[in-house]
């Protein structure tokens, strides 16, 4: 049987739809910083920018229980397996957005030969969104969230920024 | 309903249909919470909260469910198994029986029992048990501390909430809930029992596991405390079960202090839930305002401030409504 990937073989349309439309808008990130760009993803869930506006401001401590991490920052050597390691530990369906130049290509603290540093996020974990910056701003991780929801659906934007007086 | 009364008798019928309302109830009410939790916390912190789905954020927890529903059920590899199953359905049945004993409105009310108090407090020490084993079974050192300290905590404060409880009951003369409200024809107990109404408040606030007194999910020492392992769907039950509490709680404040369902046009139901709301409000204004307690404080004020206070409450109440 022939069967293009990425294609699931029974469809349950409905169901389904229902399901990713409830999962796109309940991303509930885990509390996980690396470095600078962590920064940026506080301020993004603070007052000012208010991640929880579009449900993805739940922080869950545990992996278990969150659908989203975010790799906020620089993957040294050593932080690579833990990382891999909290990929697994989340449970199914689970997405990941490389937030800043680090998590995408290792940003300023690459070079040829460098030992210290693992060259972007996606060399150990899929990644799902890139938000490229360094730091990116906070309108860019909200950003993110909208085009994973997005993704997630397979619709088109479901919703634009508002004016939200802060 | 006719069907079911010739089948079952008319009390068992009536059980059935309460039951059913019961979970109904349960539900939409833990949905509700969530969002007014989230709603109520981004407004103390000067942010919207949820905004975009649906009318300011109101299928959110909706949302939240589904999703809940549809996530991976992790079982980790050196779990004790039967244990850590039964544990996220130990912790909801006790909170979904205590409503039995509720009296919602003069007439809407499921089994008025002679002891409704008690059986409501014992469901509520069962709520230990479950977070024991849930913590337990896990096989995870933070699930564990997270355990032990809520039983620490829970069992500290579950002595002052019982006599705290006692006064208003010295009042009446009866455990039955419909009884204490019908005592409160003239005046709120709140009145004639100031201490003991904020005595109950903050042990409630603790019995309910939640800030200022939230250590055993403390998330900055114990990641998410006694159900961190727990995923989609159990977790979500152990989320239903504290909200589902908190409604019990601020029952209890209301029927205990603040005189039920009495109150003047409106329908008894609406005054019940009113009440309870306002109080549930003043828990979630506690949690958004309050920083954590520290672990000796907390058992400290336990015992050395609440259970004397109490018992000092107690005795006043008594030698009152003894020279009387
Ligand atoms: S991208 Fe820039 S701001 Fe972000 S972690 Fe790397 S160095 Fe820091």
């Amino acid at each position: 049987m022939e069967k293009k990937t990425g294609e699931p073989l029974i469809s349950f349309g409905l169901l389904t739809e229902a399901l990713n439309l409830a999962r796109a808008n309940s991303l509930w990130p885990m509390t996980f910083g690396l470095a600078c760009c962590a920064i940026e993803m506080m301020a993004a869930g603070m007052a000012r920018f208010d991640m929880d506006r579009f449900g993805a401001g739940v922080f869950r401590p545990s992996p278990r229980q969150c659908d989203l991490m975010i790799v906020a920052g620089t993957i040294s050597k050593k932080m690579g397996p833990p990382l891999v390691r909290l990929y697994e530990q989340m449970a199914a369906p689970k997405w990941v957005i490389a937030l800043g130049n680090c998590a995408i290509s290792g940003g300023p603290f690459y070079y040829p030969d460098q030992y210290a540093i693992i060259p972007g996020a996606d060399l150990i974990i899929p990644v799902d969104v890139y938000v490229p910056g360094c730091p990116p701003r906070p309108e860019g991780l909200l950003e993110s969230i909208l085009v994973l929801e997005e993704k997630i659906t397979k619709r088109g934007r479901l919703r634009k920024f508002r004016n939200v007086k802060g | 309903m006719e069907f079911l009364t010739q089948m079952l008798g008319a009390d068992v019928a009536r059980m059935v249909v309460g039951l059913i309302a019961i979970i109904a109830l349960v539900s939409v009410n833990a949905l509700f919470l969530i969002w007014m939790e989230r709603k109520v916390a981004a407004h103390m912190q000067l942010r919207p909260g949820p905004m975009e789905v649906g009318w300011h954020g109101a299928v959110q927890t909706v949302a939240d469910a589904v999703k809940l529903m549809g996530k991976e059920l992790i079982t980790p590899t050196d779990v004790d198994r039967p244990v850590y199953h039964l544990a996220p359905i130990v912790i909801f049945l006790p909170v979904l029986l205590s409503f039995l004993v509720i009296p919602f409105s003069q007439t809407l009310i499921i089994r008025d029992m002679n002891v409704g108090v008690l059986l409501i407090l014992a469901f509520a020490s069962l709520t230990v048990l479950a977070i024991l084993m849930a913590g337990w079974a896990s096989n995870n050192k933070y699930s564990v501390l997270g355990a032990i300290r809520s039983v620490a905590q829970t069992v500290a404060y579950e002595i002052p909430l019982l006599i705290t409880l006692m006064s208003p009951i010295l009042m009446v003369g009866s455990f039955s809930l419909a009884d204490i409200v019908a005592a409160q024809e003239r005046y709120w107990f709140v009145l004639t029992q100031p201490l003991a109404f904020i005595l109950y408040i903050v042990c409630a606030t603790a019995e309910t596991n939640r800030a200022p007194f939230d250590l055993p999910e403390a998330e900055s020492e114990l990641v998410a405390g006694f159900h961190t392992e727990y995923s989609g769907m159990k977790f979500g039950l152990f989320f239903l079960a504290e909200y589902t509490n908190m409604f019990i709680v601020s029952a209890l404040a209301t029927i205990f202090f603040l005189g039920g369902w009495r109150g003047p046009f409106l329908p008894g139901i609406f005054w019940f839930l009113i009440k309870v709301y306002a109080i549930i409000f003043l828990l979630m204004w506690f949690r958004w305002t309050f920083p954590r307690v520290r672990f000796d404080q907390l058992i400290t004020f336990a015992w050395k401030i609440l259970i004397p206070l109490a018992f000092a409450n107690l005795l006043i109440t008594a030698l009152i409504m003894k020279l009387r």
